[in-house]
C-alpha cells in the first residue's frame, strides 16, 4: 500500500454522524447482483455471441425460405416439360438454367429440397425416439437389461448399412418411408450410446440422489431431473445428424436407391446433373452448392450449440 | 442416558461394493451405533474411512449388503416400496457439494418444492408461502426463489439444499461433509443454522465430516472411522481430551490449530504413509500397518469396540497398556 | 532488513464476462523477502490465487486485463515481470518461480513417468546431460520422502497415491532448486495426517533450498505454524497484514476478527454459536462503494459505505484499511485488541 499525499484516515474534517455505527442495516449481503439468467436463456447468450454459429443459423434460415418460396418467384412447375428449353444456361428466364427434359432447375432445387431436408428431419426424429427410448433404459436400469440392450446395439451397429438400404429397397420397393426406415434403422445406435452414457452420469450427481432421498420414484427422476440435464447434447447430436441424413439420403439417390422419379431431391438432381457434366456443368453445381450451404449450416449450428453448452466454457 | 429415546440402531452394518472379479470393496464392515432422539452423532475419518458410505446407506440410499438399521422400531432395508416413501418423509440427507446437489436446470423454488410436491404436502398458494418461510429460515429472502442454482455461491446453495431438506419436515436428518466445500467463514455461518435448527425443531443429525473441529463443535457423541471399522467411540469432549486409540491420538494431533503459539507448544505425533486400500483388506487389525504399536495380534486378529471406560469405547488390542489403566 | 526479492505494486487484475468487467484484484501491493513465508488469506473469490497468477504469468490471455495504466509492477529482483515476453516468463516459470496446486492431478501430466516430468524441468532450464538430470531428479524424489524413489521414478502419477501426487508435484516445482514457491491451496484437497505432513514437508524444504514461500489458503489454522507475515484479502484488496502474532494476537480489522473467530476452539462450548458473519462476499464486477466488506460487518458506521478506508499503520509490519481506527470512529462493544491507534 503505496503511501499517499493525503491519507483520509488523519482527516479530522470528516462529519461526525459520517462515524455513527449503522451496522449492516438495509443491506442483506446476500445479493446477487447478476441479472437473473435460465439456462436456455445463458445458452442462447453464449451460442448469439459465436458469429460463425449465428452466420450457420442465418444461411439455414435463407435456404429454408428459398426452398419454400422459391417455386412461387419463379412461378414454374417443378414437372413442367418444355422440349424446346433443354440444357438451358442460367439466365434471367431460368436462374439456375433447365435441364435435359427442360424442366427448370430453379423450381427442382427448391422442391428436390424440400424432401431432402424432410427426410433428413424424418430419420432424425426416429432415430432420436427410438435412441433415447433404448439409451434411458439401458442407462437406469443398469444390469442384464443393459447387457441385453447394449449387445444389441453393437449388432446392428456393426451391419453393413448399405447392403441393408440394398436390401430394404428391393423388399419393401423403392418409396420414402422404406428409404426413411432403411436410414434409421441402423443411425439410432449412436443415439443410444451417447444417451446412455449421459444418463450413467447424471444418474450419480447428488441431485439425482437428493429427489430419490426425497422419495421420488423414477418417472419423476427421469422427467425432472434426466431429461432436462440430457436435453443440451441431445440437441447437439440432432443438430449434428441432420446433415448426415440429408447427405445419405443424396448418395443413395446418387446411385439410383433414392427417392423415384418424378419426385425429386437434391441427390437426384445431382445424379442427373452428372451425366451431362461435361458439357453442362451447371446442372450438377446448383444442387452440389445447396448440399454443401445446408450441410455448413447445420454443422456450424452444431458446434456453435456445443460450444455454448460446454459447461466449462460457461463464465 | 437410559432414558433418551433411540431413534436409530444400526447393527452390524456391511456395505461392500464389488470392485472386480475377485475384488471386493469393504467399505462399511460391520458397524453398530445407536442415535439418540434430539443429538448429534458425528462421524470421523480420512476420505476412503467409509463415514459417508455408512451415511447413505443409513439413509437407505444404498442397500445394505449386512446387518440392520432399525428407524424407530423397523429395520428400513425391508421396507416394502410405500413404506420407504413415508421413512423418506421422516429422514432426509444434506450433501457435500453445493455444486453438484441442485438440479441446475431448475429454479429454488421447484428445488425446495420437491419433496413439498412429492409428498403432496401443500399446493398453489400454501405450497409458495412455505418456500418463502423456508428461505427465511436459512437467511435468504423470497426474491431468491425464481433464480437457478449457479447463481449463487456456495455457502449460499447449501443453505438451499439445507431449506430442500427441511422443506418436508423430517425428524432426522443425515449431513454428509455439509462443510467441507464452503469458506471458513462460510462454515461457521452453516453450522450455526443446523444447530439453530435443531434446536428450533428438535431435529436428530447424523454429522460426517472430516473436519475435527467442526464435529466436536456440533456434536454430542463422536465415532470415529477407520477403513470401514469403528475405531474409537465416545461423548465428544471426552474423545477430544482424552483420546484413547493411536489412530484417533495422531489425528487429533494433525489438526491445525488457529494459534501461533499453541501450535508451537503441541507435540504432534506423526503417523506414516496413508490409509491402505479398502480393497480386500488384510485381516486383523486395519490400523496395524501404520501403527507404531502394532503387535502381531493385532495383524491377525481384528479387536472388537469394547467399552473401555464409561461410555467409552475403542477397538484396540492394547488399549489399556498404552493408555496406563488398569484391568 | 533482507533483501526483498519478488515486490508486487498496485496490482489490478480484471476479467471480462458475459455480465461486465469483473474487478478480481484491485490494487494489491506487497513484497517478499528472502527465505520467509508469506501467507495470503482470504476466501475463495477474494483474489488470492488471481495474485499468485499473475506472478506466475498464467492467466488466461483472452478475457485477462492487468491494467499497466495505473502502474501495476511484479518485480523480480528489480525486473517487471509484467513486461516479460511469453519466451522470457518460460524461462523464469519453473526455474526461478514455481507453484504448487491444490490438486497435484491438473498439474502432473498423467501419460508421463514421473521421473520424466522431473527431468523435462531440469533439462528445460539447466544446461545438464541427461544423466545429471536423472540423477538430480532421483535426489528430488528422496528429499521430498517418497519411499523407494527409485522405482517410483519409473511410475505413472496414476499408480501414486493422493498424499504421493503432491508430493511429486512438489519435487518438479522443486526440481530447479527456485527461489520463489507459490503454494496455491496445497493442502486443501487432502486429510488432515497427510495435510500436516505436507506443510512439515515444504517447511524443510524451504530451509533446506532457502526458498520464500508464498501460501495461498483459505484456512488461518494451516499458516499459524508455518508462516512469517500474513495477508489478509478480502474482494480483491489487502484489508490486514502483519506478523503471525500480530494478526493472531492483535487483529485490528473485523474481517480478520470474523476468520479467527469462526473456528470453534478447544476450550467452546459445545454446540455454543460461532462468530459467523453475515451474507456472503460481494459480486466484484459491481462492487459496493466504500469498504466492500461494510455489507457484513456489524460495526459499520455511514462513511464505511461511502469512501474507502487509507491505511493505518500500527507497527513496522502491522498496517490494516478499516475505518475503526479513525480518532472519531464509534469503538463502543469491539474487542479490546481491535481498539488500536495509528504510529505515524
Amino acid at each position: 500500500m503505496i503511501e499517499k499525499q493525503q491519507n483520509n484516515m488523519t482527516d479530522l474534517s470528516l462529519a461526525d454522524d459520517l462515524f455513527e455505527r449503522v451496522g449492516t442495516k438495509g443491506l442483506s449481503g446476500e445479493d446477487i447482483g447478476k441479472k437473473s439468467l435460465t439456462y436456455w436463456a445463458d445458452v442462447w447468450r453464449r451460442f448469439r455471441s459465436n458469429k460463425l454459429a449465428l452466420f450457420g443459423l442465418i444461411l439455414l434460415g435463407l435456404v429454408i425460405i428459398l426452398l419454400f418460396i422459391g417455386p412461387l418467384l419463379s412461378g414454374k412447375d417443378y414437372q413442367f416439360i418444355d422440349a424446346s428449353m433443354k440444357n438451358l444456361l442460367p439466365s434471367s428466364e431460368y436462374w439456375f438454367g433447365t435441364d435435359d427434359m427442360g424442366r427448370d432447375l430453379f423450381t427442382r432445387v427448391c422442391v428436390g429440397g424440400r424432401i431432402s431436408i424432410y427426410i433428413g428431419l424424418c430419420c432424425t426424429l426416429v432415430m432420436f425416439v427410438i435412441g433415447a427410448l433404448v439409451g434411458a433404459i439401458a442407462g437406469l436400469q443398469g444390469g442384464l437389461v443393459d447387457d441385453i440392450l447394449m449387445r444389441i446395439c453393437e449388432f446392428i451397429g456393426n451391419l453393413p448399412y448399405l447392403i441393408i438400404v440394398v436390401i430394404l429397397s428391393m423388399v419393401m420397393g423403392r418409396s420414402m418411408f422404406s428409404l426413411v426406415f432403411a436410414m434409421s434403422l441402423t443411425a439410432w445406435v449412436g443415439t443410444a450410446r451417447m444417451v446412455r452414457g449421459q444418463i450413467l452420469q447424471i444418474k450419480e450427481q447428488d441431485y439425482v440422489q437428493a429427489a430419490r432421498a426425497l422419495g421420488a420414484d423414477t418417472g419423476r427422476i427421469i422427467i425432472k431431473h434426466l431429461l432436462p440435464n440430457t436435453m443440451g447434447i441431445i440437441m447437439v447430436d440432432i443438430t449434428m445428424s441432420v446433415p448426415g441424413f440429408i447427405f445419405s439420403e443424396a448418395f443413395l439417390s446418387y446411385i439410383g436407391l433414392g427417392v423415384r422419379p418424378p419426385e425429386t431431391s437434391w441427390g437426384a438432381l445431382a445424379s442427373a446433373g452428372q451425366q451431362q457434366l461435361m458439357f453442362y456443368p451447371h446442372q450438377l453445381f446448383f444442387p452440389c452448392l445447396m448440399i454443401i450451404l445446408t450441410m455448413l449450416s447445420f454443422h456450424l449450428i452444431g458446434d456453435g450449440l456445443s460450444d455454448a453448452l460446454d459447461p466449462k466454457l460457461r463464465q | 442416558m437410559a432414558e433418551k429415546e433411540v431413534l436409530i440402531e444400526v447393527k452390524d452394518l456391511k456395505k461392500y461394493f464389488k470392485v472386480g472379479k475377485n475384488a471386493t470393496l469393504k467399505a462399511v464392515d460391520g458397524v453398530n451405533f445407536k442415535i439418540y432422539k434430539g443429538e448429534t452423532l458425528g462421524l470421523v475419518g480420512e476420505s476412503g474411512c467409509g463415514k459417508t458410505t455408512c451415511g447413505k446407506t443409513v439413509m437407505g440410499l444404498y442397500q445394505a449388503t449386512g446387518g440392520q438399521v432399525i428407524f424407530d422400531g423397523t429395520d428400513i432395508h425391508s421396507l416394502s416400496k410405500k413404506e420407504k416413501k413415508e421413512f423418506t418423509k421422516r429422514a432426509q440427507i444434506i450433501f457435500q457439494d453445493p455444486y453438484s446437489s441442485l438440479n441446475p436446470r431448475m429454479t429454488v423454488q421447484d428445488i425446495i418444492g420437491e419433496g413439498i410436491d412429492i409428498h403432496h404436502l401443500y399446493k398453489g398458494e400454501e405450497r409458495q408461502k412455505k418456500i418463502h418461510e423456508l428461505l427465511e429460515l436459512v437467511g435468504l429472502n423470497k426474491e431468491h426463489a425464481l433464480r437457478f442454482p449457479h447463481e449463487f455461491s456456495g455457502g449460499q446453495r447449501q443453505r438451499i439444499g439445507i431449506a430442500r431438506a427441511l422443506a418436508i419436515e423430517p425428524e432426522f436428518i443425515v449431513c454428509d461433509e455439509p462443510i467441507s466445500a464452503l469458506d471458513v467463514s462460510i462454515q461457521a455461518q452453516v453450522v450455526n443454522l443446523l444447530i439453530e435448527l435443531q434446536k428450533k425443531k428438535n431435529l436428530t443429525y447424523l454429522f460426517i465430516a472430516h473436519d475435527l473441529s467442526m464435529v466436536k463443535h456440533i456434536s454430542d457423541r463422536v465415532g470415529v472411522m477407520y477403513l470401514g471399522n469403528m475405531v474409537e467411540f465416545a461423548e465428544s469432549d471426552e474423545l477430544y481430551t482424552k483420546p484413547l486409540h493411536p489412530y484417533t491420538k495422531a489425528l487429533m494431533s494433525a489438526i491445525p490449530i488457529p494459534d501461533p503459539e499453541e501450535e508451537k507448544r503441541k507435540k504432534r505425533i506423526p503417523i506414516e504413509g496413508e490409509i491402505p486400500s479398502p480393497i480386500n483388506p488384510k485381516p486383523g487389525c486395519r490400523f496395524a500397518a501404520r501403527c507404531r504399536y502394532a503387535t502381531d495380534a493385532c495383524r491377525q486378529t481384528t479387536p472388537e469396540l469394547v467399552e473401555v471406560t464409561p461410555g467409552h469405547f475403542a477397538a484396540c488390542h492394547r488399549v489399556k497398556e498404552l493408555n496406563q489403566l488398569g484391568d | 532488513m533482507s533483501e526483498k526479492i519478488l515486490e508486487v505494486k498496485n496490482l489490478h487484475v480484471s476479467f471480462r464476462t458475459y455480465a461486465g468487467v469483473s474487478h478480481a484484484v484491485r490494487g494489491v501491493d506487497f513484497y517478499l523477502e528472502k527465505g520467509e513465508t508469506l501467507a495470503i488469506v482470504g476466501e475463495s473469490g477474494c483474489g488470492k490465487t488471481v495474485t499468485s497468477k499473475a506472478i506466475m504469468g498464467l492467466l488466461p490471455e483472452s478475457n485477462t486485463i492487468i491494467s499497466k495504466e495505473e502502474g501495476a509492477q511484479i518485480l523480480f529482483h528489480g525486473e517487471n515481470l509484467l513486461d516479460y515476453s511469453e519466451k522470457q516468463m518460460t524461462q523464469i516459470r519453473g526455474s526461478k518461480i514455481s507453484m504448487i496446486f491444490q490438486d497435484p492431478m491438473t498439474s502432473l501430466n498423467p501419460t508421463m513417468k514421473i521421473g520424466d516430468q522431473i527431468m523435462e524441468s531440469i533439462l528445460i532450464h539447466q544446461n545438464v546431460a541427461k544423466s545429471e538430470a536423472e540423477k538430480q531428479a532421483l535426489e528430488m524424489l528422496e528429499l521430498v520422502k517418497i519411499p523407494n524413489a527409485k522405482e517410483r521414478m519409473k511410475q505413472y502419477p496414476f499408480e501414486f497415491s493422493g498424499g504421493m501426487r503432491q508430493r511429486a508435484m512438489i519435487a518438479v516445482a522443486l526440481a530447479c532448486k527456485p527461489e520463489v514457491l507459490i503454494a496455491d491451496e496445497p493442502t486443501t484437497a487432502l486429510d488432515v495426517t497427510i495435510q500436516a505432513q505436507i506443510m512439515d514437508l515444504i517447511g524443510e524444504l524451504q530451509k533446506e533450498l532457502n526458498m520464500a514461500v508464498i501460501l495461498v489458503t483459505h484456512d488461518l489454522g494451516v499458516v499459524a505454524s508455518v508462516a512469517d507475515r500474513i495477508q489478509v484479502m478480502y474482494a480483491g484488496k489487502i484489508v490486514e497484514r502483519g506478523t503471525v502474532d500480530e494478526i493472531f494476537y492483535q487483529y485490528s480489522h473485523p474481517y480478520t476478527r470474523a476468520l479467527l473467530d469462526s473456528v470453534p476452539k478447544v476450550h467452546t462450548n459445545n454446540k455454543e454459536t460461532l462468530y459467523s458473519l453475515k451474507g456472503t462476499p460481494p459480486d466484484l464486477i459491481n462492487p459496493p462503494t466504500g469498504c466492500s466488506f461494510a455489507p457484513r460487518c456489524e460495526y459499520g458506521m455511514q462513511i464505511c459505505r461511502q469512501s474507502y478506508p487509507d491505511v493505518t499503520r500500527f507497527s513496522a509490519s502491522q498496517e490494516c484499511s478499516c475505518w475503526l481506527h479513525h480518532p472519531k470512529a464509534d469503538t463502543k462493544g469491539l474487542p479490546e485488541s481491535m481498539i488500536r491507534r495509528s504510529v505515524d
